[in-house]
């Protein structure tokens, strides 16, 4: 039995069966990431809404806490969460959620797009809610701060940027890689198969024991899909630059960039 | 107009690729090779020629990033294909793919570390970018009207594939003096035969009261730093003397061409040295030792299963011709051979879609095309073929609706542009944008429905290379840097009368034009054949017509144009008009910048 639930919390994505027969037991939480009006026209049965804007307004711990302990989570709720952007905004919240202390949060490996798309049951549906304790332990180990960043660099940490690849030629954090968040989905899935992303970090000569810092624009969403595709094959020590590009370039601090390429002027866009 | 419906009409008989050029292996070895590398047991030098072979240039001032040219022998391509470049695409270089001058898809930006996923995804819907670079033989070409074209004789289509299948990882192949090049056009006027190492356009001729179809085949032609025409090897090459030809040309070069000046390896070189009636009994001396040699007919592997079309049922109706209909069926389409089919050109700038577009054209060839597929075509372009003649206006509608019914396509509007400064190490200037700056000019001002423009074509190139085959334009421009004092300026060399049809010519270098001139240029040049001009006569055929010395007025030859473009192309002082030191997509002053160029490596 301890082993199960120990099994359970550190399950990465969810895949939609799965999520639906645990709706049918009602042994867990699903948070709805998407816009309140998106929200409103249907969403997975039983699930919350929390558009990510909430989130951002103020991702305090203390307010994070209470949020948390609104949507009538304790400290052994299983939580699942989704949006319709690639994962990234549910692996914002998620990361939030764990780093205040929340161990059992998973992703549906799937998009709100794709649940649609197969058919699977929606809700008109609020669900109502009754608040309940969790307690609040803090995980510095998977939050990086910009002061963080380079004294690790120098250590050995691998910097991954998740921004696509036009704004990473055009600057980012020195000494960084750019695994844009398109490369870590397939095209069913928020992630693709953990072989593939083995590959792929063993392509760059990654090893599975590295530190790896993620980091994207401005919020830590794209990141927070890259700080869970690595945690889905198994790397132990990821952090989440949070605060990430837009937080670097404010605080003026070194910007590399490709130089004497208009690469812009490929774009059809 | 109801999408829902038309998506539903979709037909499921989607063609698939019958032949697999791709295979995983190599994508593996790939990876290997690139670790190998990153620990330092596999030099740079080593990694680029393995990496080239395998269809990876390096990129614009760093070998970290590459440009994984992809082939489409024949520029066939399937649905199924052109979602999965979408794919790669968004995966793994900037969410955009690159229709080349060569047929080719080019995915750029690509890191050293994915060109193996890349490849892997390539193999998995018969894909392959070996041998697209590098010195061996690249994309086999074929005119996109192949097989649907009123001029043809044949459908050379399955003879540019069986060549495309025979050479592909053949030995002969692997380490030429240099890259080599070869078309299969459709007729006289819509390929490329001339200016290719071998140009092949297909013809019959009754032998012993049989008629029997073979090429006129034509050798050493090519553009570049110094171009040369090809010339035609013999009246008549008979279908079964094809092969044998090729292989022979290819010995011979192999044998006898030069590997060591790098500027003049290609095989036109070559031929000039030589002097055509030397190479051509060098040529045919050895395609009868190939002949006598081979210890079997060897035979181009002809598929000519004939084409099965498919139904194609398109249920929705439209309220209304949707605006520009007529302009874009009068600049962009073409009538088939075969009654009732038309042909569809979608114009690009500089050859660019985005991912989503390209789902969008893979959609609509299932859809629209009989065939079920798209060729892409000798102009950075992609064509429908097969499209019923009442399904144009609704083809039309679902183009508008993804950002592809631009006109121009078949007109002088659709200019070429190479890669230019956005990837290329050798590049001086801009291009790239610059082309698609004429051209969103161009249709700004309706020149796309200028008759007399019609047949006149607009190429750029940004360095002195012909990526974007400027010497067979009616204008054709090459990139360099100028300078007053000691500002420089991006600055262009300007080519009058190219042609690349059975009157193949190259174009008379006529005038420096600077980056920031080159559109008033043109338009300038316009206006002179406007005022110039006898009845009936093109942009095209006036050029023709005063670089042969026969101006009249006031425009007796190139040199008198020269004379009338001075004051437009007399560059200001900085202080004057800064943004004219300035080339196109950049915010700082123009410094010429290159770094090692990989086509010869």
């Amino acid at each position: 039995m301890c082993r199960l639930s120990k099994e359970k919390t550190t399950r990465i994505t969810v895949n939609a069966d799965t999520l639906r027969s645990e709706i049918r037991d009602k042994s867990v939480k699903v948070l709805d990431i998407r816009k309140e009006d998106d929200y409103k026209q249907g969403h997975i049965p039983g699930a919350i809404n929390f558009p990510l804007s909430i989130l951002l307004a103020d991702d305090s711990p203390d307010k994070v806490l209470q949020y948390t302990e609104s949507f009538g989570i304790n400290d052994e709720t299983s939580v699942v969460v989704y949006d319709d952007t690639f994962g990234a905004l549910a692996s914002r919240v998620a990361w939030t959620l764990q780093y205040i202390g929340h161990e059992d949060v998973s992703l549906l490996d799937i998009t709100y797009g794709s649940w649609k798309k197969l058919g699977l049951e929606t809700s008109l549906e609020v669900p109502s809610t009754s608040k309940k304790e969790h307690s609040i332990k803090l995980q510095p180990q998977i939050l990086a701060t910009a002061d963080y960043l380079m004294p690790a660099k120098e250590k050995g940490a691998v910097l991954m940027d998740n921004r696509e690849r036009l704004n990473f030629l055009e600057n980012h954090i020195p000494g960084a890689i750019n695994i844009p968040y398109r490369m870590l989905a397939s095209s069913e899935n928020i992630l693709r198969p953990k072989d593939e992303l083995k590959r792929m970090l063993q392509n760059r000569s990654i090893l599975s024991d590295s530190e790896v810092i993620t980091y994207c624009g401005s919020v830590g969403t794209l990141s927070g899909l890259g700080y869970y595709a690595l945690k889905s094959i198994g790397i132990p020590n990821v952090k989440l630059y949070v605060r990430s590009f837009k937080e670097w370039k404010s605080l003026e601090k070194p910007i590399e960039k490709q130089q004497d390429a208009n690469y812009w002027d490929l774009s059809a866009e | 107009m109801s999408k829902t419906s038309l998506s539903q009409s979709k037909p499921d008989n989607s063609p698939k690729p019958k032949i697999q050029w791709g295979r995983l292996e190599e994508a593996e070895k790939f990876a290997e090779m690139v670790k190998l590398f990153r620990q330092g047991k596999l030099s740079r030098d080593d990694l680029r020629r393995f990496r080239l072979q395998h269809g990876a240039y390096g990129s614009r001032m760093t070998d970290d990033y590459s440009m994984i040219r992809i082939k489409i022998p024949a520029g066939e391509v399937y649905p199924e294909q052109l979602e999965k470049i979408a794919e790669l695409s968004e995966s793994f270089s900037i969410g955009n793919a690159h229709v080349s001058t060569r047929q080719n898809f080019q995915l750029h930006w690509v890191a050293l570390e994915d060109v193996s996923e890349v490849m892997r995804g390539l193999a998995e819907i018969g894909l392959t970018s070996r041998e697209a670079c590098g010195n061996s033989v690249r994309n086999v070409m074929c005119s996109p009207l192949a097989g649907v074209c009123s001029g043809e004789v044949f459908d050379p289509t399955p003879y540019a594939l069986s060549t495309a299948k025979f050479l592909l990882r053949n030995v002969m192949n692997q380490s030429l003096p240099r890259k080599f090049k070869i078309n299969y056009t459709c007729c006289e006027k819509h390929g490329m035969a001339r200016i290719v190492d071998i140009g092949l356009i297909p013809k019959s001729e009754e032998i012993n009261g049989k008629l029997q179809n073979g090429f006129k085949i034509f050798l050493g032609g090519g553009l570049g730093a110094q171009s040369f025409v090809g010339h035609q090897l013999e009246d008549f090459t008979p279908e079964e003397d094809v092969l044998y030809t090729i292989i022979a040309v290819i010995r011979v070069y192999d044998r006898m061409g030069n590997r060591e000046n790098m500027a003049r390896n290609r095989m036109r070189y070559l031929v000039n040295e030589f002097g055509w009636e030397k190479f051509q009994n060098i040529v045919l001396k050895e395609r009868m030792m190939v002949k006598l040699t081979q210890s079997v007919v060897v035979k181009l592997d002809l598929d000519k299963t004939p084409e099965v079309l498919r139904k194609v049922s398109i249920s929705s109706e439209l309220p209304s011709p949707p605006q520009g209909l007529s302009r874009w069926i009068k600049s962009n389409t073409m009538k088939q051979k075969q009654q009732g089919y038309s042909t569809a050109f979608i114009t690009l700038e500089s050859g660019d879609i985005t991912a989503s577009q390209l789902r969008a054209v893979a959609d609509m060839a299932q859809e629209f095309s009989a065939e079920g597929r798209v060729r892409t075509g000798f102009a950075q372009d992609i064509v429908f073929r097969w499209v019923r003649d009442e399904d144009l206006p609704k083809l039309y509608a679902r183009l508008l609706e993804v950002g592809l019914a631009n006109p121009g396509a078949l007109t002088m509007a659709s200019v070429v542009g190479c890669s230019g400064t956005t990837s290329c190490n050798l590049a001086l200037t801009n291009s790239h944008r610059l082309a698609k700056e004429v051209q969103r000019k161009f249709l700004e001002m309706n020149l796309d429905e200028d008759d007399d423009l019609r047949d006149s074509t607009i190429k750029i190139s940004g360095c002195p290379n012909s990526c974007g085959q400027h010497e067979i334009a009616t204008i054709g421009f090459y990139g360099g840097g100028g300078r007053v004092g000691k500002d420089m300026y991006p600055l262009y060399t300007m080519l009058l009368g190219g042609r690349a049809d059975e009157n193949s010519m190259l174009g008379i270098t006529t005038t420096k034009v600077p980056a920031k001139r080159v559109i008033p240029v043109i338009l300038k040049v316009i206006e002179i054949f406007k005022s110039e001009k006898r009845s009936g006569e093109t942009l095209n055929s006036w050029i023709d017509r005063v670089a042969g010395g026969n101006g009249t007025q006031k425009v007796k030859s190139i040199n008198d144009i020269k004379e009338l473009l001075k004051p437009v192309v007399a560059p200001p002082t900085v202080e004057q008009d800064m943004d004219f030191y300035v080339d196109y997509g950049n915010d700082g002053s123009y410094h010429a910048r290159t770094g090692r160029g990989e086509c010869a490596a």
